[in-house]
């Protein structure tokens, strides 16, 4: 049995990473080369440390029990674990392709790096909350630096745009948030996750409040993670912020948001109740839930469709994604839980990689955005064209790339557990998306060059645009790496 | 039920007796006010009204009643009405929660002891916070006479000491968390017990970068010279008031000085060990507890309370104004970070300890 | 009726009404001062739930820093033009009272169908609103959401920074 100490570590060492990387500002103002390093190493070592304890938790006897320390406020499952290195490393592929972009866009980088790493540090506070508290003060502390970044780049009118309207409408699913939050406590007397389990399997609740409860958390959370109705903020937040960032907030932040749903439902819904007021509740939610994915894929993708620009076109297609992420959530067992974890493994890794290829090959000041100046850009780019092209098809989930398989997992899910209509729903939509992911791919490859070729100065983002790929295509070929990974935590 | 109804009739008196030496106090530090200055000045000062011009501050209350009240045609009249009603109402309910010396036992006639608190609620946990809520629940008197005399003077006064009271407030209770640590508690009347006995017990010996720090942001939460930006005459005729007449002005002088007694009083109970004498008080021979240590002790603290007053008014007459960027620079970068830093030493050593 | 009730009554008519002045006035800064006057009632509602220091941060955070700054803010924009702050859209108001009256009649319905749960009052609540058993808490119990928020109040700290900057380098 490991200690405590090496459980927490991935915590302890983003915390302090992002502490230094904002403390050591001021002494290397000249260079801001030492602070990118160290926030890359920082964000290296959490990783690697959460890969050493979740490596100690599969040893153990059981290895889908989570543990809780300091107070039991922080829960050390696997799952956390997982998604710490997922959080990582999407940290890492957007520092490493930040640095030119933000020299070319705009000169100043210093609070950049320590913005990355303390959403990061709120991220995985939230993977690893074992405490509503917790959980909420995660969510704050990524959504906070989520709304700085979206503002990033303050001379340009798009992007304060960007984050005015994400930190309003944040800060009021923020609202419905906390109001869940406390009709919960309200429900059940504590915020400890495990205690609210506790509760309602003995039944020593309130359903009234237990309903509110779960109704504001869903809305609240639905807002973090772009689901319909809640999903309007999301085009215009991804099309103003700045490019990389916006592949971040889309992926991760969805990720997040997604694993948020996961703790909750687990917590609420995860132990069997006697109370058969909770049995119809829980087939309530689940099925609202699946409204709501089908009505977010669906609209996702047919607005995808008309989309000019291309970021504009990713963000659309990023609420569809939420969608099909959302279905795990419906399907609620083991598949569905599993089934998130790889799609949002693959989805973080095409998603942040897409916007990458975008933000190598736009010119300055988001120029030539739109999906028509795509026209013949693997005559200029070639490698560049093959990736965006890798990244498309696995976006719109064609074999043998990840995207297929997490969508293979979260489709199987929704089968077994009943939802036979939302997987016809889900198969059709993304039917509808392969129109856009393979018409840029058209463009590309078989349409003749108009404009000039873009601009493409790659440095560390050729790294991160490799890392990438790689995943892509490995986890493609052998998902049951992965899978069999995210299958023991449930 | 009759206990409730006694309790309510001893804080009714309390209250009055406190109010009435409040006003009193207040016409006490204008006197001193002018005199000093005028002595400063090389001035006479006020010598007409009553032997040594003592009557002159009842003289000018008397004129800003008999003055015609005057409203603005464009103020919003509401606010306008309410704000000194504001500023002064906060500046007297301070005094709930001050402790004025340590409780006095009385034996009633049935033989019972009572004791009696000197202070309409000094024992409240959380004395020194209720303090500091009100000061800075204080500025919207400030600021709505400035807004709603719709002038510009008036509106920039109102402003500046928004920004100076926000600005200041840090530092100030910052400050008090230094002192907070060392005697562990919220209650006045703790602080004062704590720092009794021989005069290096005195909060200011422990913690004299606090104090420092406390005078000057003190300085400029009761809006005095050389922080007295609000009311800058060269710069807004007279700041945030310049749209006030008769008593309504009245008040808003009244809430100043009762404000000053205020930010002295603090520093008193805070730093200077209270009401307790510079030596152990067993040397005087009195009982703990009986009345004439109560006198004895009132006494100390009305004495160094003058002492503070005149250090206060000394100040005003020697130390030109502040600019408003060095006003803002010197709360901000200097006075914060050295509270914080005060802080840090002040746990680190306890720590050790 | 106790001493505490009627504490309680006085103090939440004084809250719904000043809340209700705060939503319905044209002017910001009565609405601001109404505001400021229904923190100082919620302030007496945790009073009345003997949770003194979090009654006395609740006026010296949220009515004498947060509300000061928003007067300030209202006060240098000067916003002279209410008519245009205000909705224009009559169906949304309705259909928000609506939502209101139903919030409000689902509490009834449970209030007074028991189902606010009367458990009995635990014996650490007299206590828990004093600063030192707060404080307790704070640093036994809740250590790591304290340090948490540490880190969530850097995050504003730097996005305060980010996006006040003046200059562009």
């Amino acid at each position: 049995m490991a200690n405590e100490t090496i459980l927490m570590l991935p915590l302890y060492l983003i915390g302090f990473f992002s502490l230094a990387a904002v403390g050591l500002d001021p002494l290397f103002s000249k260079n801001k080369k030492v602070i990118y390093y160290l926030s890359l190493i920082g964000l290296l070592e959490a990783a690697i440390s959460a890969g050493y304890a979740l490596y100690l938790h599969t040893l153990t006897p059981a290895p889908n029990i989570e543990i809780s320390y300091a107070k039991n406020m922080v829960s050390t499952g696997g799952m956390a674990y997982f998604f710490d290195i997922l959080f990582c490393l999407s940290g890492i592929l957007i520092l490493l392709s930040s640095p030119r972009y933000f020299t070319r866009e705009y000169k100043e980088l210093s609070e950049f790096y320590s913005l990355i790493l303390l959403s990061v540090s709120g991220m995985m506070i939230m993977a690893h909350s074992a405490n509503l508290l917790v959980l909420f003060i995660g969510i704050e502390i990524m959504s906070l630096s989520f709304y700085i970044l979206a503002g990033f780049i303050r001379i340009r009118i798009m992007s304060v745009e960007a984050a005015l309207k994400y930190f309003l409408l944040g800060a009021f699913s923020t609202g419905f948030l906390v109001y869940g939050i406390a009709m919960i406590y309200g429900a059940t007397g504590t915020l400890t996750l495990s205690v609210i389990q506790l509760s309602i399997q003995t039944n020593t609740i309130n359903s009234l409040y237990l309903t509110i409860g779960i109704g504001l958390i869903i809305i609240g959370l639905s807002f973090k993670a772009a689901i319909f109705p809640f999903h309007q903020w999301a085009p215009d937040v991804y099309h103003g912020s700045p490019t990389v960032i916006a592949g971040f907030l889309s992926a991760a932040g969805k990720a997040a948001a997604m694993m948020a749903f996961i703790i909750i439902a687990r917590a609420i819904f995860g132990g069997l109740s006697q109370n058969n007021f909770v049995k119809d509740l829980y087939v309530d939610v689940r099925l609202v839930l699946a409204v709501l994915s089908a009505a977010t894929m669906l609209i996702g993708n047919i607005t995808a469709l008309v989309q000019k620009n291309i970021k504009r076109m990713l963000a659309y297609s990023s609420v569809a994604h939420a969608g099909y992420l959302l279905m795990g959530v419906v399907a609620a067992n083991e598949r569905g839980w599993s089934g998130i974890l790889f799609y949002s493994t693959a989805y973080i890794l095409m998603q942040i990689g897409a916007f990458i290829v975008i933000s190598l090959s736009e010119r300055n000041d988001e120029q030539n955005l739109k999906i028509s100046e795509y026209r013949g850009f693997s005559k200029a780019h070639p490698y560049l064209a093959a990736i965006m092209s890798i990244f498309m098809f696995s976006l719109a989930g064609l074999p043998p790339f990840a995207g297929f398989f997490g969508k293979y997992y979260l489709f199987t899910a929704a089968v077994e557990t009943g939802y036979v209509w939302l997987t016809i729903v889900a198969v059709i939509s993304s039917l509808i998306s392969m129109y856009f992911y393979i018409g840029l791919i058209i463009k590309m490859y078989f349409e003749d060059p108009d404009t000039q070729p873009m601009v493409a100065e790659s440095g560390h983002a050729v790294l991160a645009l490799t890392l990438s790929t790689a995943g892509v295509m490995i986890f493609g070929i052998f998902p049951s790496l992965l899978m069999d990974i995210a299958k023991i935590f449930f | 039920m009759n206990d409730l109804l006694l309790t309510i009739i001893e804080v009714l008196i309390k209250g009055m007796v406190l109010v009435t030496f409040i006003l009193l106090g207040a016409a006490v530090q204008v006197y001193l006010e002018r005199k000093i200055s005028a002595f400063i000045q090389g001035r006479i000062g006020p010598n007409r009204a009553g032997p040594f011009g003592l009557l002159q501050p009842f003289a000018d209350v008397i004129k800003l009643f008999m003055k015609e009240d005057i409203f603005p045609k464009l103020a919003f009249k509401r606010f306008h009405q309410f704000a000194p009603v504001i500023s002064m109402g906060i500046a007297i309910v301070v005094y709930a929660v001050i402790p004025f010396a340590d409780p006095v036992k009385i034996t009633m006639a049935d033989g019972t002891v009572k004791e009696i608190v000197m202070g309409v609620a000094p024992n409240l946990n959380i004395g020194i916070l209720f303090i500091l809520a009100m000061t800075s629940v204080g500025v919207y008197g400030l600021t709505l006479a400035g807004w709603s005399s719709n002038s510009k003077y008036s509106l920039l006064g109102g402003l500046r000491s928004a920004a100076q009271m926000i600005s200041y407030e840090l530092s100030m209770g910052l400050a008090i968390i230094g002192v907070l640590m060392i005697c562990g508690s919220f209650s006045l009347s703790d602080i004062v017990t704590h720092q009794k006995g021989w005069f290096w017990h005195w909060n200011i010996f422990a913690q004299p970068l606090a104090f420092i720090i406390f005078m000057v942001s003190s300085f400029a939460e009761m809006n005095r010279t050389p922080f007295d930006l609000p009311e800058a005459e060269p710069e807004l005729v007279g700041g945030y008031n310049t749209e006030y007449s008769g008593m309504k002005f009245g008040m808003f002088f009244l809430a100043e000085y009762s404000n000053m007694a205020t930010g002295s009083i603090l520093l008193i109970l805070l730093f200077f060990g209270g009401w307790h004498l510079p030596f152990p008080q067993e040397w005087l021979g009195l009982q703990t507890g009986s009345i004439a240590l109560g006198i004895v002790q009132l006494a100390v603290f009305l004495f160094k309370l003058l002492a503070v007053i005149f250090f206060i008014i000394w100040v005003r007459w020697t130390v030109p104004r502040f600019r408003y960027d060095q006003l803002m620079h010197m709360g901000w970068r200097m006075l914060l970070p050295l509270a914080l830093l005060n802080i840090a030493v002040t746990g680190i050593i306890l720590f050790i300890i | 009726m106790s001493l505490t009730f009627l504490f309680f009554g006085i103090l939440a008519v004084l809250a719904i009404a000043t809340a209700v002045i705060c939503v319905s006035n044209k002017n910001p800064v009565v609405s601001a001062m109404a505001l400021v006057a229904h923190f100082f009632m919620l302030a007496g509602l945790y009073l009345t739930l003997q949770a003194q220091f979090i009654a006395i941060l609740q006026i010296l955070i949220y009515a004498g820093a947060i509300m000061v700054l928003v007067i300030f803010v209202i006060m240098l924009l000067n916003l002279g033009d209410e008519e245009k702050l205000r909705e224009k859209t009559k169906y949304r108001k309705i259909l928000a009272s609506l939502l209101g009256i139903g919030f409000i009649a689902m509490l009834c319905s449970v209030y007074l169908g028991g189902g606010l749960g009367n458990k009995a009052t635990s014996p650490m609540a007299i206590t828990i609103g004093a600063p030192a058993a707060l404080g307790k808490e704070l640093f036994t119990n809740y250590l790591f959401a304290f340090e948490a928020i540490a880190l969530l109040l850097l995050t504003a700290i730097i996005g305060a920074v980010v996006l006040a900057k003046r200059k562009v380098d």
